[in-house]
């Protein structure tokens, strides 16, 4: 218990804990693609492994949020609105959750890849990860934001990151569908559930980039006021 | 008048006695508050402050805290009803410092926000009105002395406030940072010494009968912030870029310039702190003094003895070596949060707050203005989290601060006299 007025003062920076939070949704985020390999590969054992990477990462990223959620009385005076924040969390946390449901079902549902989607795929997952490595990068601008007093050059830098952010999601867009496209042609040969079953995962994998996206959209409010 | 000429030789220890365990108190906890944001921001080690707190405390103490002595010693209360009974203002100003010194004690090892300045004033308020009566307290003084509490957080707050939003705009968002900041940096450490010296030395320092006009005044003040701009530059100088540290925050480089800057603004602040906080401990020591060495004279003329100051600044001293630097260790790992550019604010800010009530003769609470000065720099947008629960346990540390230091030192009033005739 500090004592010390002084010490009582000065809590630590939620930022700190938003960031931290977002570095390891980010490493759940990278486990994805290992995962998809797994699943083209056609081995189930490893798809095992890196859903269980998966997993203990979203887990960890839960215990940072619940952290940062038990640590913030409405007492604290923050440079940013406290619902901004919370919902900047809310959207990070959003993106392990999605790697997590992905991770879940390819483990639990098997499923085999017709041929023609192998590419498309690989390129969408890529991306998707690409979207949430922005969304980090803008994150890590946090410190020098807070620096800045969300204000001048430091603010119109972020702007930019979160530019490029918007137009990398944009091109997952048209990745996924693409990727659809391709799935409807194949429908006829597959297993209608299977067919179900692949229009949710590349759902699923536009989500883990969406997330991203609003994650950035929601830090843009702390810049605008 | 007899107890005066009988037992003065007593009064004079235990009034020396009181005052040194009085300012030991304030050397053990609250120097360390002082330096918090000093120490907290990584700009100066423990052991630094230490030494720069020791060094400053004394200079404070004895360069300029004549003024709040002789408040404390002779504003608060008014001696006219009680010009035949020298000895009951005598009582009262021991059972004082007892009083608050105890309080103090009891209030530091729960850890409550509480201030030396307000228990003393507290104390000798409630003697005074339990001892001699209603009419006794200078009840005017007493209400500037109260509003300067309010305002001088506030006051830290909006000069914090400030120079954030220079540095933000001179620096920071400059196309090189780095570069304005070792351009800029001298100018801001002018400014500490600049500030400082003018504040202490305007229009002298009578106690050491050094007269001074107000031109002179400020023609020393520039040439004092030359030299400490000149040592500055040349420390700014050494500071190199640290690619490596960049990479991770792009201000790391420009955080490090401050560095140096921290360092004249902890001596700052300890000066502040010792040309405030000091007369708390010895402004009634001071008026136990005058009443017995002028044989009874309770209308005090007289000046106040250098000596007395000196003994002050070593209570000081003393509490720093034997208790002070584990406090200020402990809250220099507690404060992190504050980077070397937001402490330079906060603690210049929190340091010419003090030294301007110091000058005027107010006793303000250092504790609580370094608050009200970091409180400003996050409300530029400048710190993660301030947890502003701390403002309401200060509010509540006043309302109980006073009337305990009161009633305290209105029953130790009455137990001395007692003892005594």
């Amino acid at each position: 218990m500090p004592t010390n007025p002084l010490a009582r003062l000065m809590k630590r920076s939620p930022l700190k804990y938003l960031q931290e939070h977002m570095r390891i949704v980010l490493q759940c985020a990278r486990e994805v693609p290992a995962l998809f390999e797994a699943v083209l590969a056609g081995d189930q054992g490893r798809v095992e492994a890196v859903k269980e990477k998966i997993f203990d990462l979203e887990a960890q990223a839960d215990t940072i949020k619940n952290e940062l959620r038990a640590g913030l009385p409405k007492s604290l005076f923050m440079p940013v609105d406290r619902r901004d924040l919370l919902d900047i969390l809310q959207m990070q946390d959003s993106i392990a959750d999605t790697a997590q449901d992905i991770a879940g079902l390819l483990v639990e549902r098997p499923m085999e890849v017709p041929g023609n989607l192998e590419e498309p795929l690989r390129s969408l997952v890529e991306r998707c990860v690409d979207v949430c490595e922005q969304s980090l990068r803008v994150i890590e601008e946090l410190d020098e934001l807070l620096e800045m007093g969300f204000r001048g050059r430091e603010a119109n830098q972020v702007e930019a990151m979160l530019g490029e952010l918007n137009r990398i999601e944009d091109e997952t867009d048209r990745l996924g569908l693409e990727l659809t496209r391709r799935l409807f042609a194949e429908e006829d040969n597959m297993n209608p559930v299977s067919v179900v079953m692949w229009y949710r995962v590349i759902e699923w994998i536009g989500d883990l980039a969406d997330f991203a996206e609003k994650v950035g959209d929601r830090l843009r409010l702390l810049i605008a006021r | 008048m007899e107890i005066i000429t009988q037992y003065g030789d007593v009064f004079i220890v235990i009034a020396i006695i009181f005052g040194l365990f009085m300012t030991w108190g304030i050397g053990a906890n609250d120097v360390a508050n002082a330096m918090g944001t000093s120490v907290g921001s990584g700009a100066i080690t423990v052991t630094t402050a230490v030494i720069v707190a020791a060094i400053f405390e004394f200079a404070g103490a004895f360069l300029a805290g004549g003024h709040v002595t002789s408040t404390i010693r002779k504003g608060i209360i008014d001696p006219a009803p009680i010009v035949d009974n020298p000895e009951i203002l005598v009582f009262g100003m021991l059972a004082s410092l007892l009083a608050a010194g105890i309080w103090l004690m009891v209030a530091s090892a729960r850890g409550w926000p509480v201030s030396t300045t307000h228990s003393i004033v507290g104390a000798i308020v409630g003697f005074a009105m339990a001892g001699i009566g209603i009419n006794a307290v200078q009840w005017n003084k007493i209400a500037q002395i109260v509003a300067s509490w309010v305002v001088s957080p506030a006051l830290g707050g909006f000069i914090a406030f400030m120079l954030m939003l220079s540095i933000r705009r001179l620096i920071l968002n400059s196309e090189h940072p780095f570069e304005s900041a070792k351009r800029w940096g001298p100018a801001y450490v002018f400014m500490v010494g600049f500030i400082i010296c003018l504040v202490t030395m305007f229009k002298g320092l009578k106690h050491l009968k050094l007269e001074m006009s107000v031109g002179m005044s400020v023609v020393s003040a520039v040439v004092l912030g030359l030299v400490v701009a000149g040592i500055g530059w040349a420390l700014i100088q050494r500071v190199r870029v640290d690619a490596g540290a960049d990479k991770d925050f792009h201000f790391a480089s420009v955080e490090k310039v401050f560095t140096p800057m921290m360092l004249f603004t902890a001596c700052a602040m300890a000066f502040a702190h010792g040309s405030n906080d000091v007369a708390n401990g010895i402004g009634p020591l001071a008026a136990v003094l005058s009443i017995v060495s002028s044989g009874g004279e309770v209308v005090q003329k007289s000046d106040l003895p250098i000596w007395v100051l000196v003994v002050g600044g070593v209570g000081i001293v003393v509490g720093l070596a034997t208790m002070g630097y584990r406090v200020m260790r402990t809250i220099g790992t507690r404060i992190t949060e504050l980077t070397p550019s937001r402490g330079y604010c906060a603690t210049l800010a929190a340091a010419t707050t003090v030294v301007l009530a110091s000058r005027t003769g107010l006793p303000v609470s250092t504790t609580h203005i370094a608050v009200g000065a970091v409180i400003g720099v996050g409300l530029a947008r400048g710190i993660g989290a301030i947890d502003l629960r701390v403002i309401g346990s200060i509010i509540v540390s006043w309302l109980v601060t006073l009337p305990v230091g009161g009633i305290l030192a209105a029953l130790f009033f009455f137990t001395l006299k007692g003892m005594f005739s």
